[in-house]
């Protein structure tokens, strides 16, 4: 394993971390949104690195795929948010509780 | 074969239950006399079968007076088989003659006497038909579950009618009381029956027809067999109105009073006695269980004797005279004289229908009261109901000639020479008898004589019944006056018509029957019943002494209710303990309150409070809370928020990785 390869997955784990704390800790909607984000960016640029390193394409076109799925899931997730704000008032996901009995 | 037609006799009934029962509002609103017209029509076809069926039966010879009809399989487990089968033979068609014969006549008569219920005449006609198809199936039944479904019916339709009218609480109760007090007897009955079907299983005989039955009754032990039939006639103490159980009866007068004739007085309670005959089998293997029947009938006779001799309300001195009645039957019955106890079930069902019947036309005509120290005077009033009660009254208290004279006057003697008989037996039971004669000139001196004491609203309404109650009327007294002439002892110069007609069904005859049908023989363990020449002199010293003490009874009332006024208060006011215990009827009802009813009360209410409330509940409430506390600790981690599932998915995760990573 070369170097700028273990700097490439320390990087991405770094990402990840911060992504999941922001998933954890952010009341913001779009703001957990946006560090969802930086987690699959993360994962992304994991695929890139192990790609690159095992001169194949799959990872790469792993990539395409989440990068697709991302892309959906962000018009999805937009939507239900302009949804719920039109709805209460507010995207801060400490008032939505109804995943509940 | 003509006998297969014997379905026919039931089923009427039953579709007149069926035709007013679902359509009766409508019909009673287009065409209210159509009700009683498909009722008493159903009960008149009935009765027309059975008067075919019994010529054809009377046609054969006596030993071959027996056909058994299966209409089809009720009950089939493994070995056990009960059908829906009807048997003929004298004893059923003897029973169901007049059962239909005479609940014909009252059918006619309740036209008129309930024809002012709005709104409730089908209804009426529905249970009256109902019970009709009930009593038959326990007559004509050839297996003791058919008949057990009979008796069942019956009680059903007696306390629907009792409680007839029952916006009026007090009649509700009379109902309820009378349905479980028969309760209690039926729930001997089913122990002894089930008892008899398990132990003849263990000698291989899983059937409850009456015929499998006595064939095979010598195998039990006499206990277990004097056990049966004790067992037997707990239930029949119950429907027959005896020594222990009769507390609902003199009750049950709160039904219309056609019901009283029909079930109260004529058919339902003669149950037991016919049931008692139909095992007579059973009972003549049990000397015990037969002393039993003849003492509790004899008791029963001179206690219920002993109540209405005080009673003032016109149906209740009906009502316990009734008991006192079956008391004999069951004397009769008890002292081995089967014959004679069912003969004074036919002539009884004449008679007290009949002063039911005429009681119903003095309570039309007074405008619904039964206080016989308001009646008075209505001699002139109503001639037809003054009269066919006098001739029911003479029938009852045995005046010789008329129907109750030879039934009572067999029962008696048997009483007194019989098997089991003794001077005792038939000292109770003529005492019981100078009692019936007392309280009954009593009710006709203080009903039709002397001065009317009702009210003047009350007098101008007094009125003689209209036809279709007098009709009946007038065709009973015929019966109560000619009734007894088929059973004329054979000392008196007659041939004692019903003890030959029933022999084929009694004792030793019953083994004859079988046999030539086929059957085994059934008495392998009964000593040949010895043929008394009784002393025919002796009959009639009796017979004498009887009727002396009848007359004395007469003449008693007479004085009392005629001559001298005032001597019933000075005699009640001279004796007033006694006075007030027979007028409280002994004060068994107050016993059975204390005794029975508040301890099982006081239990119910232990089980209720005590075990139910706080030991069932608690345990199940428990058990609910301690789920609903699991599920409340439990349901903190189901929050809602999403970041705490992504935390907890979090973790998940980690615990995954690290198991994965350390441990494998």
């Amino acid at each position: 394993m070369s170097d700028y390869q273990s700097t490439y997955l320390t990087l991405s784990a770094i990402l990840f971390a911060i992504g999941t704390l922001g998933v954890i800790i952010r009341k913001d909607a779009i703001v957990v949104f946006l560090s969802i984000e930086i987690m699959l960016g993360a994962v992304n640029l994991a695929f890139i690195a192990f790609s690159r390193a095992n001169q194949s394409a799959e990872g790469i076109f792993m990539v395409m795929c989440v990068m697709a799925v991302a892309g959906a899931e962000a018009a999805i997730g937009l939507g239900i948010f302009v949804f719920l704000y039109r709805k209460t008032g507010t995207i801060n996901i400490d008032k939505f509780n109804l995943l509940k009995w | 074969m003509m006998f297969d037609l014997v379905w026919l006799i039931p089923t009427f009934p039953l579709a007149g239950v069926l035709l007013n029962g679902l359509l009766g509002r409508r019909i009673e609103d287009k065409n209210k006399s159509l009700v009683h017209w498909i009722a008493c029509g159903a009960v008149g076809l009935s009765f027309l079968v059975t008067l075919a069926l019994f010529v054809k039966l009377l046609g054969l010879p006596s030993d071959k007076r027996l056909y058994d009809f299966t209409w089809f399989t009720w009950i089939a487990a493994g070995d056990f088989k009960v059908s829906v089968g009807y048997q003929i033979d004298p004893l059923s068609m003897f029973m169901c003659m007049f059962v239909t014969g005479v609940g014909f006549l009252i059918h006619v008569y309740s036209i008129g006497y309930m024809w002012h219920d709005e709104g409730r005449y089908y209804r009426y006609f529905t249970y009256l038909n109902l019970f009709m198809f009930s009593m038959i199936t326990l007559i004509l039944a050839d297996n003791f579950l058919l008949m057990f479904l009979g008796w069942e019916g019956v009680g059903v339709c007696s306390y629907l009618l009792i409680s007839f009218w029952f916006t009026d609480v007090a009649n509700a109760i009379a109902g309820k009381k009378a349905f479980i007090t028969n309760r209690v007897g039926d729930f001997f009955f089913a122990v002894g029956m089930l008892l008899l079907l398990t132990q003849l299983g263990g000698h291989g005989v899983w059937s409850l027809k009456f015929a499998d039955v006595f064939a095979n009754a010598y195998m039990l032990s006499p206990k277990l067999i004097t056990v049966i039939c004790l067992l037997f006639f707990l239930g029949c103490t119950a429907k027959s109105a005896q020594i222990p159980l009769y507390i609902w009866l003199p009750d049950a007068m709160a039904g219309p009073t056609p019901v009283s004739a029909l079930i109260h007085a004529a058919t339902m309670v003669t149950a037991g006695v016919y049931f008692v005959a139909r095992c007579n089998v059973l009972y003549s293997m049990s000397t015990f269980a037969m002393g039993v029947v003849a003492v509790v009938g004899a008791l029963t006779a001179l206690l219920a004797a002993t109540i209405a001799l005080t009673q003032n309300d016109i149906k209740k001195v009906l009502a316990y005279s009734t008991v006192s009645q079956l008391g004999y039957m069951f004397l009769g019955l008890g002292v081995g004289a089967f014959a004679a106890g069912l003969f004074h079930v036919l002539t009884h069902s004449f008679f007290k229908a009949l002063l039911f019947m005429c009681s119903g036309c003095v309570i039309h005509a007074m405008s619904g009261e039964q206080d016989m120290r308001k009646m008075g005077g209505l001699r002139h009033k109503m001639p037809i109901t003054f009269y066919t009660m006098v001739i029911g009254t003479l029938a009852i208290v045995g005046f010789p000639g008329l129907s109750g004279f030879f039934s009572k006057d067999e029962i008696l003697w048997k009483a007194f020479s019989g098997e089991q008989g003794s001077s005792i037996l038939w000292l109770m039971g003529v005492l019981a008898a100078a009692m019936t004669a007392f309280y009954m000139f009593r009710l006709i001196f203080m009903t039709f004589f002397n001065e009317c004491r009702a009210s003047e609203e009350v007098q101008k309404h007094i009125h003689e019944a209209p036809k279709t109650m007098t009709v009946p009327l007038i065709v009973l007294s015929v019966l109560s006056i000619i009734g007894g002439y088929i059973g004329v002892p054979e000392s008196l110069g007659g041939s004692n018509l019903v003890e030959h007609f029933l022999d084929p069904v009694i004792g030793l005859g019953h083994d004859k029957l079988f046999q030539s049908a086929g059957g085994p023989p059934l008495m392998h363990n009964i000593s040949e019943v010895a043929v008394h020449h009784h002393a025919v002199e002796a009959e009639y010293w009796l017979m004498l002494i009887a009727v002396g003490i009848v007359f004395g009874g007469i003449l008693l009332a007479y004085l009392m209710y005629m001559k001298k006024r005032s001597l019933p208060e000075t005699l009640a006011s001279g004796n007033p303990s006694f006075y007030r215990l027979l007028l409280n009827k002994w004060y068994v009802d107050e016993i059975y309150e204390k005794m029975v009813i508040n301890p099982l009360r006081s239990i119910s209410v232990f089980l209720w409070k005590g075990i139910d409330v706080v030991v069932i509940d608690g345990l199940v409430n428990s058990t609910a809370k301690f789920f609903m506390n699991c599920g409340v600790i439990s349901k903190a981690s189901q929050s809602g928020y999403v970041q705490r599932y992504a935390v907890s998915f979090l973790v998940g995760v980690f615990v995954l990785v690290a198991y994965y990573i350390y441990i494998r």
